[in-house]
């Protein structure tokens, strides 16, 4: 099917953008990439009165080093394509890194953008989840309060439910450099390769000395939004990072899914289980191997 | 800021310049077919899954029923037309014909143009890796097999 029909307007500025979304009083969208937004159109899933176009929005654009080198900044309009081959996020952000082959095909990451995914908060993507795991800060701007910053971990309320408002565009993520000692893992579960994930796990992992620090598991097409599993890193803080640790983290992520959350609990179980295992032996064979 | 839902666009398509006047609605793939008449992209999905409609645009291949035509104002467009027109994708189209690597042919414009980024990225790459890079295109005839044949083919002679 087509789209159905709607307005259009493309402004130029980040502040011409928010007055548009602040004046407008009918069903408003924002086009970045629109890998989701166009397709739930075509499908007649979602629907808009007025699509504010932020393409040509230069400000938006750009991958950078923040000043005190604490930073990786990510633009509204970088594409997936850019962040795969980014030298900055493959040094200092090398969990996105990983999770980048996973997401979407060819085509689709030469338009898709890491905010776009951030704030449509599809269950099933990647940059959610690396977002929970790192708790990056998402950076929103709007009419009424200018530029506020939120970490993801306050971020994702629900299925598609953000802490975005509507009269708000992501205009940048921040992803935390990575530090000594910090080693990373992701890997998802999926029926073609570049599709949305069944399930997905990624793990950043902070050793202290020869123990773990503190460890961030989450398990992503889980649940209504990625999770961050507390217990898991309780667990896990002050111990060696041995496969049987692994093991046992493994089986605490699959235990957390909430039945209520997927129709079909025992495989979504089975799948975390595996995938979740499959990550933290790698992450902690690598920690072994530092030491 | 004016909103609209018709747009006066300019759009060079396969190195020729044209001005267009098109509903904001329209998608590109829609309007290259429609309105300038370019029907080598074909429309399979419309929902951005199968990458039949799979275009060019300002240098880099992307679902052309997933971007508006009011969104490539001013931009470069490449169909399968230009990309035959100009011989760049002679080497590509030659392998496959040699392989079978098509049978209906519907999937083939968007399967030469994905195939084409990929050999013009200079990649040195395995065959799980180009399987990987034609994960956003399907084909329903061939079984993929010959489409990689065709593709590692030409790799391994532009590497040589």
């Amino acid at each position: 099917m087509k789209a159905p029909d709607f307005n259009y307007c493309c402004p130029k500025t980040a502040e011409e953008a928010c007055g548009l979304l602040a004046t407008a009083d009918s069903d408003v969208r924002i086009l970045a990439g629109g890998q989701s937004l166009v397709p739930a159109m075509n499908l007649r899933m979602a629907s808009a009165d007025l699509l504010i176009d932020i393409n040509r929005i230069e400000a938006f654009k750009g991958i950078t080093l923040s000043e005190d080198g604490k930073w990786v900044r990510v633009g509204a309009l970088v594409r997936h394509a850019e962040v795969a081959v980014s030298p900055l996020i493959a040094e200092y952000v090398p969990l996105v890194h990983k999770a980048m082959r996973y997401v979407a095909h060819p085509a689709v990451r030469n338009r898709g953008t890491s905010c776009g995914s951030l704030a449509l908060a599809d269950p099933s993507a990647e940059m959610p989840a690396c977002a929970m795991a790192l708790n990056a800060v998402l950076v929103l701007q709007s009419k009424k309060d200018g530029v506020r910053c939120v970490p993801a971990r306050n971020f994702f309320f629900g299925l598609y439910d953000t802490a975005r408002r509507d009269d708000e565009i992501l205009i940048e993520v921040r992803w935390p450099c990575s530090s000594q000692g910090s080693y990373t893992g992701f890997d998802e579960l999926s029926r073609r390769h570049g599709d949305f994930a069944l399930v997905g796990i990624a793990v950043e992992c902070q050793l202290k000395g020869s123990r773990i620090g503190h460890l961030n598991v989450v398990s992503f097409g889980t649940g209504p939004v990625p999770r961050l599993s507390e217990r898991a890193a309780e667990i896990a803080a002050g111990q060696p990072p041995t496969q049987q640790l692994a093991h046992q983290l493994a089986a605490q992520i699959a235990a957390e899914i909430d039945p209520d959350d997927v129709a079909d609990v025992d495989i979504k179980q089975r799948q975390a289980n595996a995938i979740a295992r499959r990550v933290l032996v790698q992450v902690f064979q690598e920690c072994a191997h530092a030491n | 800021m004016q909103t609209k839902n018709v747009a006066d666009i300019t759009v060079t398509i396969n190195g020729q310049e044209g001005s267009f006047s098109v509903p904001v609605r329209r998608n590109l793939v829609d309007f290259l077919r429609h309105d300038v008449g370019l029907t080598g992209s074909h429309v399979g999905c419309e929902s951005g899954i199968c990458g039949a409609c799979n275009v060019r645009v300002d240098g880099v291949v992307v679902r052309g029923c997933l971007m508006f035509a009011v969104q490539a104002d001013g931009c470069v467009v490449d169909t399968i037309e230009g990309i035959t027109d100009s011989g760049e994708a002679a080497a590509l189209q030659q392998a496959f014909l040699e392989r079978n690597a098509l049978q209906c042919g519907y999937c083939t414009p968007g399967m030469l143009m994905t195939g084409l980024e990929l050999v013009q990225s200079g990649r040195t790459v395995t065959r799980d890796e180009i399987r990987e890079e034609l994960s956003g295109n399907f084909c329903r005839c061939t079984g993929y097999h010959a489409i990689v044949d065709a593709i590692e083919h030409v790799m391994e002679r532009c590497t040589k």
